[in-house]
């Protein structure tokens, strides 16, 4: 029964990634401002950029050129960029490395700061010290990234002179120096992330609190950690997952911002780039890349549900 | 509690792992031995300036990876390079170039007449951009005679030709390698490519079998941001050692600090000008224009604007050319002359138009100081601020637009005014004979009085307006020597610079 289900939502999957990349393609052809021109820039003389779209095959019917495409990306072949001229594919791959870790390192750092910070607020909420870390997350939450990162660039790499301002090591070069240039980058992003977060571990542990569970297992004498790890852990897991799977494309766009903070040659200064030099090929595969993995992970997302809880699992086996 | 110790033992080792690794980080070795890390914002489409149009190939690649037969020197002479020396015929149009006999490609491949030939063929071949091919057009036949001399025999005199020989359309490339010319360079110069990771850097090496003398850095790194601020926060963190240009010249005042850093304050061949529609009917009147000129503060513009970095200039040359005049005061700031000169062309009720910009640095702005004033006389400057790919569509593709504003970096280019469907629609044709008369001229005494009135002419007839020249600033460290403070080729050129 999991499985018909499973398979129910893979079917919905499949739709929404091909409705997608019909509209991802859509919509960048219908970018203003031609391409062609853009190549030549100022110093185009007249002629020149028809000539150019005949040669790239920016002429021919849109959705011909969408089905051919199309076939490319399902065979991983995503075309040669305009600029450069360049095999599309493994120039995304260069640049998934960057923003893999940043969002990873990311989701990770806020993950790890919101549970305990999350769970404190909670336990303590009647407290003091509990209504003050709340209220801090509240700000956090206010803070902009980019601010953020601005603020630690001046502070730790200008003035203290601690850490690199900006650029990227490759992790395969030097794991020390890739963590080194991704510490202030991913706490930027962590800080916005983890305070979302940690709002929501704190209304789900409230939450397990009031559990009739959890005051049996207080009342035979367990502590408050231990009862809240030994039942609340899978509870809060359930919320948890949900934020992190709607989360992931905020800190996605998060992780767009940054990286021209920071000067990381990501997929999203990549992707900047490419618009702005109307490279449409490069704008479509990493919108595409972009959007199938926010789909594919709510899909993941929905399916751990239902392994995770078990009455979700039962209610399915009923019907 | 194992899932916690686990989670504490991860934000232990991450600590852990940076503090070692700020601890390690080896103080930068004040030698040519460190790397040379140089910060860009003008990112390259392509390695091969002879296809990809765009300032971000030269300016890596002229005279560091590849060299020309000649070279322009600080006082605007021309001086030899690849060419030890050449002979012009008496009627000026043939030219014979003797090579220098040591050259050698860094493939060890050797820099002869046929490889000048090669090279010069495929820059005025079709695959050339349209502007590289144009500036070929004087040339008629390019012929090896023997090893070490390249004749080249011109349909018609031209000064331009051997001065734009200087340039990106004259790189002499190893015949062997055109065809991965985009991705591998392969020049005669003082440095070697070494690898390009797209948008984030170019690493250079020096070529230790240079024929003169070698680079002195071993390792260059032309590195790139897209945000000036990232570029300047590298600069004062000590991850860069030069700011090529700064962007944004307001942000000098970080770099005061004159035991960290010095500046070099020197002008580039980007003049900065609010260009007119010239078939827009509003525009034609000549007295529209002027008054125009005349009700705008450009100096108090470059104050505002630029941080009064940038000198103002009269016409469509920089200080640097030869021709160069002082026309900076042609039309003074005078808003009831421009009152006056509007109510005579019969606006006394108010005119409106449409100003359009890209969004760059200088452009948006410079657009609302100009609205502002422009309002004072009368003038309704509708300021609309459009991404580059719209801008060069709409304005630059679609003459669809009274007045724009865009910087013209190439050097002397004032030919743009000449050209046929110039964006401003701008068609003088005693101009256009006055550039043909100044490039064909006997002597170069002839070229230089005849480019003079040519500026004058624009500037008389109000061609366009131009606010002001975009400065050269280059934050160095101390230690770096050999910069020039004046940016007049495409090339940001390193053979001059070392430590120390």
């Amino acid at each position: 029964m999991v499985l018909r289900r499973v398979l129910v939502r893979a079917a919905w999957l499949l739709a929404s990634l091909l409705l997608a990349s019909f509209l991802i393609f859509a919509v960048a052809n219908a970018l203003p401002g031609d391409m062609a021109q853009i190549l030549l820039g100022t110093n185009a003389a007249p002629g020149e950029a028809e000539a150019l779209r005949e040669r790239l095959g920016l002429n021919r019917p849109f959705l011909v050129r969408y089905l051919e495409w199309l076939g490319g990306v399902l065979q991983l072949d995503f075309g040669n960029s305009y600029i450069g001229n360049r095999p599309i594919g493994p120039l995304i791959a260069a640049r998934l490395e960057v923003t893999l870790s940043l969002t990873i390192l990311g989701m990770l750092l806020a993950v790890l700061v919101a549970l305990p910070i999350g769970a404190y607020a909670a336990a303590r909420r009647r407290h003091l010290d509990g209504a003050a870390v709340s209220a801090l997350s509240q700000v956090g939450l206010a803070i902009p990234a980019f601010w953020a990162g601005i603020w630690l660039v001046i502070i730790f790499a200008v003035q203290l002179r601690w850490l690199p301002a900006s650029g990227y090591v490759s992790y395969w070069d030097s794991i020390g120096q890739w963590l080194l240039h991704l510490i202030l980058p991913v706490i930027s992003l962590a800080l916005v992330q983890g305070s979302v977060i940690s709002r929501y571990v704190r209304s789900s542990v409230i939450e397990v609190m009031q559990e009739d569970y959890f005051r049996t297992a207080r009342a035979v004498g367990w502590s408050k950690t231990r009862a809240l790890v030994r039942h609340g852990l899978r509870n809060i897991a359930i919320s948890l997952l949900t934020v992190i799977g709607l989360q992931l494309a905020t800190l996605l766009v998060g992780a767009i911002i940054i990286e021209q903070v920071f000067a990381l040659n990501g997929l999203g200064s990549t992707l900047l780039r490419a618009v702005s030099g109307r490279d449409l090929g490069v704008v479509q595969a990493i919108v595409l890349l972009l959007v199938w993995s926010v789909l594919i992970i709510n899909f993941l997302v929905d399916v751990a549900y239902q392994i995770i809880d078990p009455r979700l699992r039962r209610a399915a086996e009923a019907r | 509690m194992r899932r916690s110790s686990l989670s504490v033992a991860v934000i232990m080792a991450l600590v852990a792992s940076v503090l070692l690794s700020a601890c390690t980080r080896p103080e930068p070795t004040q030698s040519n031995d460190a790397p040379l890390n140089i910060g860009v914002t003008t990112r390259p489409d392509g390695l091969d300036p002879i296809t990809v149009a765009g300032a971000g190939t030269p300016f890596v690649l002229l005279y560091n990876i590849y060299e020309t037969l000649v070279k322009v020197d600080s006082d605007a002479n021309i001086k030899p390079l690849l060419a030890t020396e050449w002979d012009v015929s008496d009627d000026n149009l043939v030219y014979t170039f003797s090579l220098e006999e040591g050259a050698k490609f860094a493939s060890g491949a050797p820099l002869n007449a046929e490889a000048v030939v090669a090279s010069f063929e495929r820059a005025r071949s079709e695959s050339a951009t349209a502007q590289i091919r144009d500036k070929w057009g004087p040339v008629d036949t390019i012929e090896a005679d023997g090893e070490h001399t390249v004749v080249i025999t011109l349909n018609r005199p031209s000064h331009a030709w051997l001065y734009d020989l200087s340039g990106p359309m004259g790189i002499i490339a190893d015949p062997a390698g055109f065809a991965d010319i985009n991705t591998t360079p392969v020049g005669s110069g003082p440095y070697v490519f070494e690898e390009w990771d797209e948008g984030s850097y170019i690493q250079l090496k020096a070529n230790r079998a240079y024929w003169g003398t070698p680079g002195r850095f071993t390792d260059v790194f032309f590195r790139y941001y897209s945000d000036p601020n990232a570029m300047n926060a590298a600069m004062l963190s000590g991850q860069l050692d030069i700011i090529s240009n700064l962007t944004v010249p307001q942000s000098i005042e970080q770099f005061q600090d004159e035991s960290r850093y010095t500046i070099h304050e020197g002008t580039t061949t980007g003049e900065v000008v609010l260009g007119y529609n010239h078939s827009s009917e509003k525009l034609q009147d000549v007295k529209v224009r002027q008054a125009i000129s005349h009700a705008i503060d450009r100096q108090a513009l470059v104050n505002a604007v630029w941080a009064g970095k940038g000198p103002l200039i009269g016409t469509h040359v920089p200080p640097t050319d030869p021709w160069y005049e002082d026309l900076s005061e042609h039309y003074s700031f005078d808003p009831d002359k421009a009152r006056e000169l509007l109510k005579e062309a019969g606006h006394e009720s108010g005119l409106t138009l449409d100003l359009r910009v890209p969004v760059l640095p200088y452009a948006p702005p410079s657009a609302r100081f100009i609205s502002e004033q422009l309002k004072d006389v009368g003038i309704t400057a509708n300021v609309e601020e459009l991404e580059w790919g719209r801008w060069l569509e709409q304005v630059y593709g679609n003459h669809d637009y009274d007045m724009t504003i865009v910087a013209h970096v190439e050097p002397r280019d004032m030919t743009a005014y000449a050209f046929e469907g110039n964006y401003w629609a701008y068609d003088n044709p005693a101009y256009n004979a006055l550039l043909e008369e100044a490039d064909i001229a006997a002597t170069e005494e002839e070229q230089i009085a005849t480019l003079k009135e040519a500026g004058r002419m624009l500037a008389d007839d109000a061609a366009g307006n131009w606010l002001f020249l975009l400065p050269s600033i280059i934050i160095t460290t101390p230690d770096i020597s050999g910069v020039q403070v004046n940016q007049i080729s495409l090339s940001f050129d390193l053979t001059m610079l070392a430590r120390g």
